[in-house]
């Protein structure tokens, strides 16, 4: 199952500050209610961006000057909480390929490599000065440099740094792990007869 | 070598080193539920895949499921669906299921260990973050997404990295009416909600010799909340003791050699920590949480933050949160009204957690407009509650008695806020919405501190309210 080798994403921006961003937030329980990922895109971050009687309130997101944004720009611990997938394939399906953010909560780290999404991390001070950039000039292109661990915009260049084993697995195109898992299958089986597991 | 109990159960389930550098890691228990498996269900059949060790894997029907009216069809469609659905994977792919027929369906990370399918020294992986729970037994318990649900099932194991490991000591004796729930939100006050992240927490010291394994599983369950994916306690004989006799425990000559074993997999005493952490016991007093993360919490004596008070860092959130909360800054938490009483989730919804509660409930009244429901942890937890009689004291009081589920914890059910109601709460999460309302208010706290608003019907001391002596604790 060979799969693309993500080594740059290049697009519009949106930032959505703030710190703690929870997987509640990124996809209300509610819309959990499938049986497959699709249709997620439109409730991404519903419930911050609709009133109940389904009008838009006014966030980043609702702004058409970034429609089309394919880069996410947030704070710390973004994606903490619940391990729903269904948060990055709710990203993922409103468009988003990239997400710069101060830090990640682990499971939504994981996840959402498992979808090619590369999850940039970069400094608070960094991160306002390109939200002003995009906020500045909203066609702007930010392109993150997965192999250079860069983030380009508006001419100036950043360091967005990746942890190793995300980088290798984007590069390599081995970013959804099944495939190599399924060829260790051997010594899983023997690793399981050693536990008495079979 | 010196090796931590993390380090044995690790480098016994490591298969081998993948090429980003990850590790594939053996996993001992799978559980699965019905929100995250039905689409890994549907990868499988793409890619012509069958489940792997069957017998290893466990289902059961948690987060979508009515708790009072429990007969199929249910009146929510798309529940309806889901919970077909996972009938029908698990009998194509021959996974045992926990359905609401056998009895032994529940949450989870309340059946799992019930059944005796969490063992010391296994490793467990669920799509649900807070499988940290299981870590209580001295497993080590990954929450994982659904495409990695897709994995384990395919091939038994996880891609993943090994995270580092922190020792956080709780010593000394807890005072009467502060409890486990207490101690992990201290914790996470402390440590932050991100201060976790990369790290597996190891928890010791004489607290948590002394706790059951109840209290046990309600600070791992939390582990998450305080942004570490894996918990664990070292097993002792209270593990053991759990564990015997249950429906998937080892019998006879087995139990015996299991026991063996599993008392060789505490931490050595010399093993290395990459961070140890001691808190004091008698620093801990009964909690409530006043913002939208689990971090943000105070003693229950305490006063809500005052945003022009607080650490320039941290202003922003604490005024998203009061604003979201509608709380007044600087005002007293407690007397903070209540429109609804929530005991139940993986979290606190035990028979050790409502054998406490209706000790001190017995002859009290939920106060006028208060809605108050009890929603067991697991249809075996509610039963011996209805053998005890602790279901007529809840009922006498007023609560709801209600089928088993994860509820109004995260809301996916029937069971919901209703505009900006305020719940106190003994889940593990009081994320803007989390509680089914957009404006909803959820305040977290430990179980008799939920039933002390219940009955005063506002954010309460339960030590007051139920007449519990806090003790001075000299040098305990």
């Amino acid at each position: 199952m060979a799969l693309e080798k993500i080594t740059r994403v290049k697009g519009k921006a949106v930032y959505v500050p703030g710190d703690d961003i929870d997987t509640d937030r990124i996809i209300p329980a509610r819309f959990m209610k499938c049986i497959t990922f699709d249709g997620l895109g439109e409730f991404a971050f519903y419930d911050v961006r609709k009133n109940e009687d389904g009008s838009d309130k006014k966030h980043p997101l609702n702004d058409p000057r970034h429609a089309g944004a394919t880069i996410l720009l947030s704070g710390s611990n973004f994606g903490c909480g619940s391990s729903r997938e269904h948060a990055p394939q709710a990203l993922h399906k409103a468009g988003f390929r990239g997400i710069v953010a101060e830090s990640y909560a682990e499971i939504f780290f994981g996840n959402s490599t498992t979808l090619g999404i590369p999850c940039f991390t970069a400094e608070r001070g960094q991160i306002r000065e390109i939200a002003a950039a995009i906020d500045a000039d909203p066609e702007l292109v930010v392109e993150l440099d997965v192999e250079n661990e860069t983030l380009r915009c508006g001419g100036k260049e950043y360091r967005a740094s990746l942890r190793d084993s995300a980088r290798n697995s984007l590069l390599s195109g081995r970013w959804d792990p099944i495939a190599e898992l399924l060829e260790g299958t051997e010594q899983v089986d023997e690793v399981a007869r050693r536990l008495n597991y079979v | 070598m010196a090796k931590s109990l993390f380090d044995k159960v690790w480098d016994a389930h490591a298969v081998r080193e993948l090429s980003a550098g990850q590790t594939q890691l053996l996993i001992g228990a799978h559980l699965i539920h019905e929100v995250t498996s039905p689409q890994a269900f549907g990868m499988l059949r793409e890619l012509g895949l069958k489940v792997h060790m069957p017998e290893r894997t466990f289902a059961t029907v948690d987060h979508i499921v009515p708790t009072d009216e429990r007969a199929e069809p249910f009146s929510d469609q798309l529940a309806d669906a889901m919970i077909k659905e996972l009938r029908r994977n698990c009998e194509e792919f021959g996974v045992t299921y926990f359905d609401i027929a056998s009895g032994r369906q529940g949450i989870v990370h309340v059946v799992g260990p019930e059944q005796g399918i969490t063992q010391p020294g296994t490793t467990i992986a669920c799509g649900d973050s807070h499988t940290s729970t299981h870590g209580a037994f001295g497993a080590v318990a990954f929450g994982i997404g659904t495409s990695q649900v897709r994995d384990v099932l395919a091939t038994q194991t996880l891609a993943i990295s090994k995270p580092k490991l922190r020792r956080i000591n709780v010593d000394g004796g807890l005072q009467p009416g502060v409890y486990a729930k207490d101690v992990i939100l201290y914790i996470i006050r402390k440590l932050g909600v991100k201060g976790g992240t990369g790290f597996a927490y190891e928890y010791g010291g004489e607290v948590f010799d002394r706790f059951n394994m109840e209290e046990r599983m309600t600070v791992c369950n939390m582990s998450i909340e305080g942004g570490a994916r894996v918990g664990y306690v070292n097993p002792d004989d209270k593990t053991f003791d759990y564990l015997k006799g249950r429906p998937y425990s080892p019998k006879g000559k087995a139990w015996d050699e299991a026991v063996e074993r599993w008392r060789d997999l505490a931490s050595d005493p010399d093993c290395e920590y990459d961070d140890v952490v001691n808190f004091r016991a008698e620093a801990i007093l009964p909690s409530v949480t006043w913002g939208i993360t689990p971090g943000q919490g105070v003693f229950i004596d305490e006063t809500i933050p005052d945003p022009d008070k607080v650490d320039e860092s941290e202003r922003d959130a604490v005024i998203e949160a009061l604003e979201h909360m509608k709380l007044k800054p600087g005002s007293p938490i407690r007397g903070t009204p209540v429109d609804v009483a929530f005991l139940g989730s993986c979290t606190n919804a035990r028979l050790s957690d409502f054998q406490e509660v209706a000790k001190y409930l017995k002859g009290r009244k939920v106060a006028q407009g208060v809605k108050a429901i009890v929603v067991p942890g697991s249809m075996a937890v509610g039963k011996i509650c209805e053998e005890l009689g602790i279901d007529r004291v809840f009922k006498d009081a007023g609560f709801e008695w209600r089928g088993a589920g994860c509820s109004m914890c995260l809301a996916m059910n029937p069971d919901k806020l209703v505009g900006d109601q305020l719940c106190a709460s003994s889940s593990n999460r009081n994320f803007k919405g989390r509680q089914g309302s957009p404006v909803g208010r959820t305040i977290l706290m430990s179980p008799l501190m939920v039933a002390a608003a219940a009955v005063t019907g506002e954010i309460s001391d339960a030590r007051e309210v139920f007449g519990i002596e806090s003790q001075n604790l000299v040098g305990a």
